[in-house]
């Protein structure tokens, strides 16, 4: 309790101080103000030492009959054999299996497109028009959304971002969860995470405005009302701000660099053009997600210094994913520029190690090796890195919060699974004991309740 | 250079005529006979005439024949991939491109996949390069619960992908079957009961029967006449009909047991109520696809000698016929007798996922409460047991003498997520691996320009 107070007050103090260029200091950012607080508190645990394990850290680095020490909700030493293990830690013999950082989802529509499926639960997109930066996910997240305990028991996912659906060339704010249940979004709410903004290039919009007859109908059409948006934002954001607008507010948060972009952007000239309108608007675009042909243009997305989320080897479903290739991520990553391996799916964020996994071999098959601790990071500090939480997780590092997955085998292997998952230092899941595995409200008393999934 | 020559080859395999297969055999890999068994080490596959001549370990060598390297890698049937949606779609959500479902068409039984598979669909050759040398295809329900007749095919680099044409019938009596039929499963039980019946009556009174003599026995599948669609018969029918005359002749083969019905339902009543179907229709050829809540009746399927196609990694209630999904269900269905073929590859599920998809249930055999398959069990359940379940048991997705000649050299273990096909061979002849995709990769190996743009790469 103490630790997570303690960090996430840390993490606003960073926010505050350094991601917020050319924010006039003295003026009180309605972005940053949070009506809907995380209530969100590390449950109980026990200072744990795991031994033996082949340790990832999630940062590159790669420990060979390692231990993890976790206490108080972090982790507090990462080290070889000779580290030694203090008294009153439960000691977990770890030889053979291996542990990461607790799995992060950085594109998930957990809770606002829950199972089951059905049509009153489809609250990802509000379709009612293209800009709607007004909208925030948190307010759609149904917290008994089943998939969240597969993507824990699964896929090792201790946090995860929920996104507005990408109708909408603006689709609202999205929101950082640790994957704890909770009676409450509030509760499962990442501490001090940033905000991000949900953007969205290409076919989907025009594809659902011009169908209504309405802008935008084209790519073009896209363009000119996103640019009209920023310039309205703009005016907004340099005036009175007193006068509240929700839409704006949102859209003045991300011009002062306190809201992160994400924009769903599957074509590379299309992400060229994007690049180009975040540098005319004054905003900076932190990923892009979906990026299937982010491999034709990984040098500029290196020097513009954004992450390209992106499945491993999904293509041919639409138009404009018809250039995707498995070796996407490898030539990224060899280019310089930073990958993330994302889901939108909530089947996919039960295997994320395994996409990033065949991602790797793609890569190795063409020449290009890339080491497996590097690859740990593609679903662990790189998301944290695009999700402005690194300093609090995605790595296994002294001090940071103690997410944490145990693996029976090699996470990289199809034969592996979760055994064990902490969060915040709490033991969430565990493979061997099923009064460690949760189960939603929706499937109390029904046939899935409490099966291994 | 091998590249070129293979895709020379393809090409003029496409342009001209079949390349003739080769003998060969891969020696020294370890060898997954695809029958359930557990890969054999240092094994050999011997392949003469575009058939299967032996494989195991011990094979004698003759004298002569060309040996491929098989040491540090694997060999396995090619992979069969049950009910897809191959050749039918370049992309999926380019409607004009897409041939997969009818909604607006009259017909349902009586459409015919056949016309409209194309060989040369950049998703048949990412699934060949992916080890898929065989599969089934069927469109999906559209405007009626009847998706219509399926085809078998190859994935060879050639003009003739369909071995056999109208190989199986398939309907859902599912949510989206009582959704189509008119609003309920009520509904989609009296409009399946009613096709059925219509068919039944229109081969009593057509001279339909007679032509199908012969259908039944020893003929080869793909010769079989049991399209009865156009025979012009002028047997009139009942002035109360529902179904087209067209429809209504597709049915005939599924009422009299000549055609396998495909049957998609999940909940645990579903499927027992089309297992009760054949109290009314004794002759149906049933074969359950989906299968969801199969782990619940798992017994009464067993009994009922139904084989299941169906999704193993479904794990959330998507829908409210899936409250009791759990990844344990095809091996719990196994362990219970049920044939379990790993299937229904359509849109993003496709079917190169079908070594990782049984990977994971060997995976899920290490997980206490959990049941899930051993590796012999899990290869089979992309090769032979789908061949098996389309009536090809014993030729192909497997290494067996006599067999189809499918073979796929792999760079490791098939299941892992590190491996991938480096050599596919069909009846003995060597695919093309190149695709699009690879193409994509060559050109932007560097993503800077050179002295030209990319598009002179």
């Amino acid at each position: 309790m103490r630790a997570t107070a303690g960090l996430a007050l840390a993490l606003v103090a960073t926010l505050a101080a350094c991601a917020t260029p050319g924010r006039d200091a003295a003026r009180p950012s309605s972005a940053s103000a949070d009506p809907y607080p995380s209530t969100y508190r590390a449950y109980p645990g026990v200072p744990t030492a795991l031994v033996g394990a082949t340790v990832y850290d999630g940062a590159g680095g790669r420990i060979d009959n390692g231990t993890v020490l976790i206490a108080d909700g972090e982790v507090v030493a990462v080290g070889g054999p000779e580290l030694p293990i203090p008294a009153g830690y439960t000691r977990i013999d770890a030889a053979g299996k291996f542990v990461t950082p607790g799995v992060i989802d950085i594109h998930s529509h957990l809770g606002d497109y829950p199972t089951p499926s059905v049509q009153a639960h489809e609250d990802g997109n509000e379709m009612t028009a293209p800009i709607t930066p007004e909208v925030w996910v948190e307010h759609s997240v149904w917290p008994q959304d089943p998939g969240f305990t597969r993507a824990l028991a699964n896929g090792g996912v201790t946090t995860l971002q929920i996104l507005p659906g990408s109708a909408n060339l603006m689709g609202g704010r999205t929101v950082t969860l640790k994957n704890v249940p909770g009676r409450t979004v509030q509760q499962m709410k990442f501490p001090g995470a940033p905000y991000g903004f949900k953007m969205a290039c290409g076919e989907n919009p025009k594809r659902v405005y011009g169908g209504q007859g309405r802008a935008p109908s084209t790519r073009m059409g896209n363009f000119a009302v996103n640019r009209q948006a920023w310039l309205d934002a703009r005016k907004y954001a340099k005036g009175n701000r007193d006068e509240r607008d929700l839409g704006k507010e949102t859209l003045a948060g991300v011009l002062d660099g306190e809201i992160l972009v994400h924009n769903h952007c599957y074509r590379a000239d299309e992400m060229a053009l994007v690049l180009d309108m975040a540098k005319e608007m004054g905003y900076r675009v932190t990923a892009f997600h979906h990026a299937v042909e982010a491999y034709k243009i990984a040098d500029l997305l290196r020097e513009a210094d954004v992450c390209s989320a992106v499945w491993a080897d999904w293509y041919g479903f639409k138009m404009e994913a018809y250039d995707g290739i498995p070796e996407n991520a490898a030539l990224l990553h060899n280019a310089g520029a930073c990958v993330v391996i994302h889901s939108d799916d909530e089947n996919g964020i039960q295997r994320l190690n395994q996409d990033a996994a065949k991602a790797q071999a793609a890569g190795r098959r063409m020449g290009i090796a890339i080491p497996d601790a590097e690859v740990i990071g593609w679903f662990t500090l790189n998301a944290a890195r695009a999700m402005g939480i690194a300093d609090v997780t995605g790595s296994l590092e002294p001090g940071k919060m103690a997410d944490v997955v145990l693996w029976n085998g090699d996470p990289l292997s199809v034969y592996s699974r979760p055994e064990k998952v902490w969060i915040d230092g709490a033991l969430m899941f565990d493979a061997l004991d099923p009064k460690r595995r949760p189960v939603s409200d929706f499937e109390l008393g029904q046939p899935g309740e409490g099966d291994v999934k | 250079m091998r590249r070129a020559a293979l895709l020379a080859a393809a090409l003029s395999a496409w342009l001209v005529t079949p390349v003739a297969a080769q003998d060969f055999a891969i020696v020294g890999a370890t060898v997954a006979l695809g029958d359930g068994s557990e890969p054999i080490e240092n094994g050999t596959v011997l392949v003469r005439d575009g058939r299967i001549a032996a494989a195991g370990a011990g094979v004698p060598i003759p004298a002569g024949i060309e040996t491929i390297d098989g040491r540090g890698r694997w060999v396995t049937p090619g992979l069969f991939a049950s009910l897809t949606d191959l050749g039918l779609w370049d992309v999926e959500a380019v409607e004009e491109s897409n041939d997969t479902a009818a909604d607006k068409s009259p017909f349902g039984a009586a459409l015919d996949v056949t016309p409209a598979i194309n060989p040369q669909s950049e998703h048949v050759k990412v699934s060949r390069a992916g080890g898929v040398t065989r599969a089934s295809v069927a469109g999906f329900p559209g405007g009626s619960i009847f998706a219509g007749q399926g085809a078998l095919i190859d994935l060879g680099a050639d003009r003739d992908a369909v071995m056999q044409p109208r190989a199986f019938q398939f309907v859902t009596l599912a949510e989206q079957g009582g959704a189509i039929a008119g609003g309920s499963r009520v509904a989609a039980h009296a409009l399946f009961r009613n096709a059925l019946r219509e068919a039944k009556s229109f081969d009593e009174r057509g001279a339909l029967a007679a032509r199908r003599a012969g259908t039944r026995g020893d003929m080869p599948l793909d010769l079989r006449p049991i399209d009865p669609r156009m025979t012009g018969s002028t047997a009139d029918r009942g002035d109360d009909v529902l179904l087209t005359r067209f429809d209504a002749a597709a049915l005939i083969p599924v009422v009299n047991g000549d055609q396998p019905l495909y049957v998609e339902a999940h909940r645990a009543s579903d499927i027992l109520a089309v297992l009760a179907l054949r109290d009314e229709f004794p002759q149906l050829k049933l074969v359950l696809v989906g299968a969801t809540e199969g782990w619940l009746v798992a017994q009464e399927i067993a009994a009922a000698r139904v084989p299941v196609i169906t999704e193993p990694l479904v794990d959330l209630p998507a829908r409210f016929e899936q409250l009791g999904s759990t990844q344990s269900n095809v091996g719990r269905m196994v362990d219970a007798g049920v044939k379990v073929a790993i299937g229904g590859f359509a849109g993003d599920n496709q079917p190169r996922y079908a070594p990782q998809q049984a990977g994971n249930l060997v995976a899920l055999n290490r997980l206490p409460g959990a049941t899930g398959l051993t590796w012999g069990e899990a290869f089979a359940a992309i090769s032979s047991v789908p061949a098996e379940i389309a009536g090809l048991g014993g030729t192909l997705g497997v290494l067996r003498p006599g067999a189809h000649g499918d073979v796929v050299l792999w760079d490791g273990d098939p299941l892992e997520l590190s491996s991938a096909p480096v050599r596919v061979f069909i009846d003995g002849v060597e695919q093309p691996l190149d695709s699009h995709q690879s193409r994509l990769r060559e050109r932007y190996r560097t993503p800077q320009e050179g002295a030209l743009p990319k598009a002179y790469d």
